[in-house]
């Protein structure tokens, strides 16, 4: 970013922008955009996080000590829903605001004042959500998954907040969908060939279309909790008529390909950043591309392996067994190639590599997971215990969120033309990296011992299991800490960054200079 | 911006609508499938006609009969007998006790499920207090009836069927008109 003068008429590079927060107000940059998407992602990664440490709290030992558990249910309500909507999804946006029209040679986003929209109404969406949890009867309490009729007949008064704060985030993602999509369509430099595009473009490209189908699903779902609750319509009531399963049939057709958008951006960065430390090009590149596009459309196909224990037929748990089973050979084919690609490479292990490898190694352990509870017979041991915290927290936090650590210490440079302290970094990913296993291992002991999710108090024979969890737990919410260090005073100063950065990065966001000028690309660029 | 690209946001918008229409039709095509099917337990809403089925004598069936009131709902509920074997093809009657110990009046309605789930398409009612809501005055009591027969059809493999009844007040939605001790309410 170009500093802020005080000098109406600053003309370096031809940026006429207001200043102070008029300048964030009404940006239409999609660098500036894209840093308010990351700052905000990081700012609701701390609220989630701190409502964590209350849930750990609270599991340090059996038995009632600090909330009560109707504030405890608020807390694994809201911690779910901020983390997804709030953490881990706004800042793929802000990655792709930032990197998508750098990496295709773009000037901006196509729809730039969308643009500005899709972000501001976020803060509005969970302030919305968060000012729940000051009023009467409290904020939405039955899960981020918000069953009915938990949701609907035994829910609190303030459940049409719930509902408003979601219609907001889905617009805002829907908006942010369709920008990507315009943008990768129309405004490639000539010569940015489909197959030639990078792999985050395309799993972003098609994490768009995702979002496109479902989020206007999860709109439907939470408007007919709406006018069930408030408006006397009977879509999940059975004394109406209607049938509290069908919900989970809305919003599993949601929820599964709404997994999907939380990882496919990752696997888009961790083929960005393997490479370059493995100097070596992407192993099957073609591949990844097909493997990304098969996920997404089997993603749709897979919801039910959520519900196996409502007693479906035999033959439909059978089919969501295998094709959720599918689903682990065009992941398996990314894993490989990752594999592939280092394979006697000359590899490097800055902090980026390190948190790559992380997610390669961890998110293969929830992928494995994931595959157990496809298995029926098995899933109704599994199935809401604390083997299924374990496994989701596997490929979203060492997953999607360890992806993202990585990409922001990839791109930071980039971002503001100083290299990040190495150093401090490397203790944030050793902090990070044993934390998060001692926070969520032992989870899948407890879990298959049977310790039930969601519940504020648990059988003595767990006590030692969930201390060390809550003091995992503790230690990683501390860690993250480091890294809100290390960005400001990279943000500050350090060792200027060369263009390219590092030894091995190729692509066009590498050949701009660093940090990237305000408006990079106003020419196209020769693609070769 | 060219013309190109106003076409494609216009089909990604169309997309959006689409798919918000889509969550919605996803509610009859549930129940379009689970009546297909039979899966889920559910039986037909609309009564039978009393066909001459005929009666297979070499089979035996037994009826399990569960009913319980919603934990909302203060009736007492429950089936004369909890089982009876049947033929297939036997009509038969089968009487429910609702009591209402409160001094309210209460309206009930009656939601089916029958397992195992593909039974259901083989459980046909010819009357039942499920059709309807139910009104019952706070102190009364009364028997509901169902009429009912298994289809001489039924795959070999069900020598069971457990019919369950959920019974709800739904009170707040009844619609008076629909019933002659209407003045009954607002005393």
């Amino acid at each position: 970013m170009s500093t802020v003068t005080t000098a109406d008429h600053h003309d370096e590079h031809h940026d006429h922008k207001p200043t102070g927060i008029k300048r964030w107000l009404f940006t239409t940059n999609h660098k500036d955009i894209g840093s308010m998407y990351l700052i905000f992602a990081l700012v609701m990664f701390f609220i989630g996080g701190a409502m964590a440490m209350v849930i750990r709290l609270e599991l340090f030992q059996p038995g009632l000590q600090f909330v009560d558990p109707q504030f405890f249910n608020q807390m694994t309500t809201v911690h779910g829903l901020i983390m997804v909507f709030g953490a881990v999804m706004p800042a793929f946006t802000g990655l792709a605001n930032w990197m998508i029209p750098m990496m295709i040679g773009a000037p901006d986003m196509a729809l730039p004042r969308m643009n500005n929209w899709s972000f501001w109404i976020l803060p509005f969406a969970f302030l919305i959500l968060l000012i729940t949890l000051f009023m009467p009867g409290g904020g939405p309490d039955f899960g981020w998954t918000f069953y009915a009729p938990l949701s609907t007949t035994y829910s609190n008064d303030t459940t049409a907040l719930f509902v408003f704060s979601v219609h907001i985030m889905g617009i805002s993602s829907i908006m942010g969908a369709i920008n990507v999509i315009v943008t990768i369509v129309n405004m490639r430099a000539p010569g940015m060939t489909w197959m030639k595009m990078p792999l985050f473009v395309w799993t972003w490209l098609i994490t768009a279309f995702l979002l496109i189908m479902v989020m206007p699903v999860l709109a439907g779902v939470v408007t007919m909790v709406l006018t069930d609750k408030y408006f006397a319509t009977s879509f999940f009531d059975a004394a109406g008529g209607g049938d509290p399963v069908l919900f989970q049939h809305i919003f599993w057709f949601f929820g599964h390909p709404e997994v999907y958008i939380m990882i496919l951006p990752a696997f888009g960065i961790v083929s960005a950043i393997v490479p370059t430390f493995a100097r070596k090009k992407l192993f099957g590149y073609a591949s990844m591309v097909y493997a990304t596009a098969s996920i997404a459309i089997l993603s749709f196909l897979v919801w039910a392996h959520h519900m196996f224990t409502t007693g479906m037929p035999v033959f439909a748990t059978l089919f969501f067994m295998y094709t959720t089973m599918l689903i682990a050979v065009p992941t398996g084919v990314k894993v490989f190639n990752w594999v592939a690609t280092m394979w006697r490479g000359a590899m490097t292990f800055e902090v980026p590599m390190m948190f790559a490898l992380a997610f390669i190694v961890l998110f293969t352990i929830g992928g494995l997971s994931g595959v157990m509870l496809a298995i029926t017979p098995a899933d109704f041991q599994y199935h809401d215990t604390y083997f299924v915290v374990a496994h989701f927290h596997y490929v979203l936090v060492s997953g999607a969120v360890f992806s993202i650590v990585a990409a922001a210490y990839y791109w930071l440079p980039k971002w503001t033309g100083h290299m990040y302290d190495e150093k401090l970094g490397q203790l944030h990913f050793w902090c990070s990296l044993i934390s998060v296993n001692l926070l969520f291992f032992p989870m899948h002991f407890v879990g298959l011992a049977g310790m039930p999710r969601r519940i504020p108090d648990y059988a003595l024979q767990f006590a030692d299991f969930n201390a060390f969890i809550s003091v995992g737990g503790f230690l990683f919410g501390l860690s993250q800490l480091i890294f809100v260090w290390v960005i400001i005073k990279c943000a500050r100063g350090g060792e200027k960054a060369t263009a390219q950065v590092w030894e091995g990065a190729e692509g066009l966001e590498w050949e701009v200079p660093s940090p990237a000028p305000y408006h990079t690309f106003g020419t196209p660029p020769q693609i070769k | 911006m060219n013309a190109k690209q106003s076409t494609l946001i216009g089909k990604l918008s169309l997309l959006v609508v689409a798919m918000f229409a889509f969550g919605y039709a996803l509610v009859p095509l549930y129940d379009v499938f689970c009546d297909i099917t039979g899966i889920n337990g559910k039986t037909a809403a609309e009564p039978v006609s009393a066909e001459e089925a005929i009666v297979d004598t070499s089979r035996e069936i037994t009826i399990e009969f569960i009913a319980r009131p919603n934990q909302q709902m203060p009736w007492i509920f429950k089936p004369e007998v909890r089982r009876m074997t049947v033929h297939p093809g036997e009509i038969h009657v089968m009487n429910y006790l609702a009591e209402n110990p409160t001094i309210r009046s209460i309206v009930g309605q009656a939601v089916p499920s029958v397992s195992p789930g593909r039974a259901a398409l083989f459980f046909h009612k010819i009357e039942c207090f499920c059709f309807t809501q139910q009104y019952l005055a706070g102190g009364k009591d009364m028997l509901m009836p169902l009429q009912f027969y298994v289809d001489p059809a039924l795959p070999a493999q069900y020598s069971t069927i457990t019919l369950s009844y959920t019974l709800y007040d739904v009170t707040a939605q009844w619609q008076p008109d629909e019933h002659d001790n209407a003045s009954e309410f607002g005393e």
